[in-house]
């Protein structure tokens, strides 16, 4: 099977609520592809379709070129970590994991297998109910390898882990898309995907905002931009503005200016005789990026009409 | 990039509906709450047939009826006077008269006139004059005609109407070999057949003769929920009496001690060819209602506490899942939605049939040794009798979880398909069973139409036309015979799982 995930043009209305508004993105093996955006984007309706949980108006979800309800083991075929809380709490953390392995038609080594994988030899024989949402967090990544899956589907993994847990998820899911599997994850916090996604599909009002490789993703949020570093930065921002530019200033730190070219900062602020101590391309960051591309769908969202994220 | 795809390292085997009965199978039991609940129920079950109930005094003196060649218990009482008949014959008979005089409820021991509807006269050919033995019999009877009986549970209609001196009826039996037949007739020259019975093994030497007999009163109001009675006693004239043999003497016997006759007054008069009889009890299958009279079924009373938690467990199966979301997990892991409810309905099915099997024997085999120990009388049921009520009795409690299953699977709450089922099920079945406060009009409906029906399973006793009874659920009459019962409770089980796998299935999970 190929290790892909191809999501085109879904649809997906709840009442008054269009949760999906032709979301269309392809996941591609051998890299991890953070799955961004505010909450009510429609990134854990987007998996959910995928994992035929709930049926799109328009659209279609495939998993290797086949929908997921013709996958014969589909656990073998996709893991997936929806809600980490989704547990029978008085059942042990190990019997959790047993009859999801029998459903599939695998035996009790291959849990023993998972278990180690995912760190949790210590507690697994402990009522599900007694974790913290980490411990959960670690037997839903458990769960969704039982298969040994080559994609992987994983809805805001790092919630509720502590920093350790973090750098853990990190690497484990470098590991897992170095092995050559598809690993999509998703997040709200651009900064919990920084050094760990190859790849963003940006996501907002039910649509793929932006849908890139991280470097791209901050050259293109960059934008031409100049900052500038000055101990007057009433002077500059008036001779600037003056000039045409659009001048934003990031607290005491250097002014950001758009829509002049560095050359004529430098002989604009010279002419008027303004000082200053550095003028260089400015480089944005990838939280800059996600906030500049999603600052339509935060507004969006703040409308009383929206429908929290499922 | 070129990427090597992801290989896994897992093998295929074979997979299958088996597997996903595995995965439910130990969903199920690892849920300790679930598996004690189980248990509990099941001891539900046994507590109620332990907890001494009917009371009786059975182990003083013998309660036992006699058997008929049937094997079931029959009344066996009434006035016989007879005579031998050796091989073949025929016996013929005019009644001019059937008279009786019925208790009078509010007034102790008064009597009035009066007859009951299955008030005997007539005539019989009998293989002896001991209680349970085989006959064959021409009758005119209170309210139901000229009757055909033999053997207790055999009934045919002859002419229709009430017996008098303006309006008499002829009676003949014939005997050849082991068949009677019976014949009637308005003027004793036209003849008509009404039947024939074969009574195997009739001896060589039968007695003959006429005999009235009349079973006791009952009275029922308030819709057959009160009813109150007592012994009545009827008396029969005949003449005309036509023998294919030589007459010899004629004796008079109160066959089964008179069913106790009021006031003693059974006995009989010849006169001029006119024989008078006066006779009291019944010639019939013995019918249960009220006393210290219990059916094994007694020993299920349990039934019901154990069903409500077998029922919550089952509900729970399923509404858990979506208690907890774990249904996301389920329906991720099996895409095929109908095959996951068909897996959970066998797992719980499978489960509440072991529980109820060995919790309905117990109760059973020990209930029944309590009652006897009480000194209540219990009516023998046959082995395969006793087994059909302890395997139905689990199979209610198997369809029941698989019900509440799928109505859990419906409403996708624990708490309201638990309401429903108990609603549909064990309030029919206490309103007109356990604590029967309905008419029986209203209760025989709801016995019908409810999945309560499936309770019938458990009866033990038949419904005899030519007894008057009480025929109602609190004495242990279902309107529908067992396995009907059980049928409607299944159907609608398989109306609740058909719907709850369409909305499964349509449904977003």
């Amino acid at each position: 099977m190929e290790a892909t995930i191809e999501v085109s043009g879904l649809r997906k209305r709840f009442g008054p609520t269009l949760a999906l508004d032709g979301m269309s993105f392809t996941v591609l093996p051998g890299q991890v592809t953070g799955f961004v955006g505010p909450n009510g984007a429609g990134k854990s309706t987007t998996m959910r379709v995928v994992l035929g949980l709930d049926a799109p108006d328009a659209g279609t979800a495939l998993i290797g070129g086949r929908p997921y309800q013709s996958l014969r083991r589909p656990l073998t075929g996709v893991g997936a970590l929806l809600d980490a809380a989704a547990l029978q709490p008085s059942r042990s953390a190990r019997n959790h994991l047993l009859w999801l392995a029998h459903s599939q038609g695998l035996t009790a080594s291959r849990v023993d297998e998972v278990v180690a994988q995912s760190g949790l030899q210590a507690v697994i024989r402990r009522k599900a109910g007694g974790y913290s949402l980490g411990m959960r967090q670690r037997l839903g990544i458990a769960a969704a390898l039982l298969g040994d899956p080559p994609v992987l589907m994983l809805d805001e993994p790092f919630n509720g882990m502590d920093p350790e847990g973090i750098v853990w998820m990190r690497g484990f899911l470098r590991s897992l898309a170095a092995q050559g599997r598809a690993v999509l994850v998703s997040s709200h916090l651009m900064g919990e995907l920084q050094d760990t996604a190859d790849h963003l599909v940006v996501a907002g009002r039910g649509r793929v905002i932006a849908d890139a490789s991280v470097a791209e993703l901050i050259v293109t949020a960059s934008g031409g931009r100049v900052s500038v570093a000055t101990t007057a930065p009433g002077r500059a921002t008036e001779v600037l503005s003056a000039a045409g530019a659009q001048v934003a200033a990031a607290g005491p730190g250097p002014l950001i200016i758009a829509g002049l070219e560095a050359e004529r900062v430098v002989a604009l602020l010279s002419r008027n005789a303004v000082p200053f101590s550095e003028v260089s391309a400015h480089r944005a960051t990838l939280e800059d990026a996600y906030l500049e591309l999603t600052r339509d769908a935060v507004e969006f969202q703040a409308a009383p009409s929206e429908r929290a994220a499922r | 990039m070129t990427v090597t795809p992801y290989q896994s390292r897992l093998r295929e085997g074979p997979y299958g509906f088996a597997d996903l009965l595995h995965a439910e199978w130990t969903k199920f039991r690892t849920v300790r709450g679930w598996i004690i609940a189980v248990i509990a129920g099941g001891l539900a079950i046994v507590a109620f047939a332990l907890v001494p109930g009917q009371q009786g005094s059975c182990n003083v003196s013998s309660c036992a009826a006699p058997v008929g060649p049937g094997g079931e218990e029959v009344s066996d009482s009434f006035y016989f006077v007879h005579q031998p008949l050796s091989g073949n014959g025929s016996i013929t008979v005019r009644v001019t008269s059937l008279t009786g005089e019925i208790p009078v409820l509010t007034q102790g021991a008064a009597m009035r006139a009066g007859l009951v509807p299955w008030a005997k006269a007539g005539i019989i050919v009998k293989a002896s004059t001991s209680p349970g033995s085989a006959y064959a019999a021409m009758m005119v009877t209170g309210s139901h005609g000229v009757r055909m009986q033999d053997d207790f549970t055999q009934d045919m209609p002859g002419l229709p109407g009430a017996v008098s001196a303006a309006s008499p009826r002829w009676l003949r039996l014939t005997r050849s070999g082991d068949t009677i037949t019976g014949y009637d007739s308005a003027d004793g020259t036209h003849w008509a057949q009404v039947g024939t019975a074969t009574l195997a093994g009739l001896p060589q030497v039968a007695q003959a003769g006429l005999f009235t007999t009349s079973p006791g009163y009952l009275q029922t109001s308030l819709g057959e929920a009160s009813v109150s009675g007592g012994p009545s006693v009827a008396t029969g004239v005949f003449d005309h009496v036509g023998l294919s043999w030589p007459s010899g003497a004629w004796a008079g016997d109160n066959v089964g001690g008179g069913g106790g006759s009021p006031g003693g007054t059974a006995g009989s008069s010849q006169a001029a060819g006119t024989f008078t009889i006066t006779g009291a009890g019944d010639i019939a299958p013995v019918v249960a209602g009220g006393g210290g009279d219990v059916t094994i079924a007694q020993t299920l009373v349990g039934t019901f506490a154990g069903l409500i938690v077998l029922v919550v467990v089952a509900a729970m199966f399923m509404t858990a899942e979506y208690r907890r979301r774990l249904i996301l997990v389920t329906l991720t892991a099996a895409p095929r939605r109908g095959r996951v409810l068909a897996a959970k309905a066998v797992i719980i099915g499978a489960v509440t049939f072991a529980a109820g099997l060995v919790s309905a024997a117990i109760a059973v085999v020990l209930g029944q040794r309590v009652l006897r120990g009480n000194g209540a009388y219990v009516y023998p049921a046959s082995a395969l009798t006793q087994v059909r009520v302890i395997v139905g009795t689990a199979a209610v409690l198997a369809v029941a979880a698989v019900l509440a299953i799928a109505i859990g699977t419906i409403l996708r709450r624990g708490s309201g398909a638990v309401a429903v089922v108990v609603v549909v099920i064990v309030l029919p079945y206490l309103l007109t069973v356990a604590a029967p406060i309905l008419p029986a009009g209203p209760a025989d409906w709801l016995l019908r139409i409810t999945p309560a029906a499936g309770f019938a399973i458990q009866q033990t006793l038949i419904q005899y036309p030519q007894v008057t009874n009480t025929y109602t659920a609190a004495y242990g009459y279902y309107p529908l015979p067992p396995w009907a019962g059980l049928a409607v409770l299944c159907a609608w089980a398989a109306l609740a799982l058909s719907l709850a796998v369409f909305l499964l299935r349509r449904r977003d999970a």
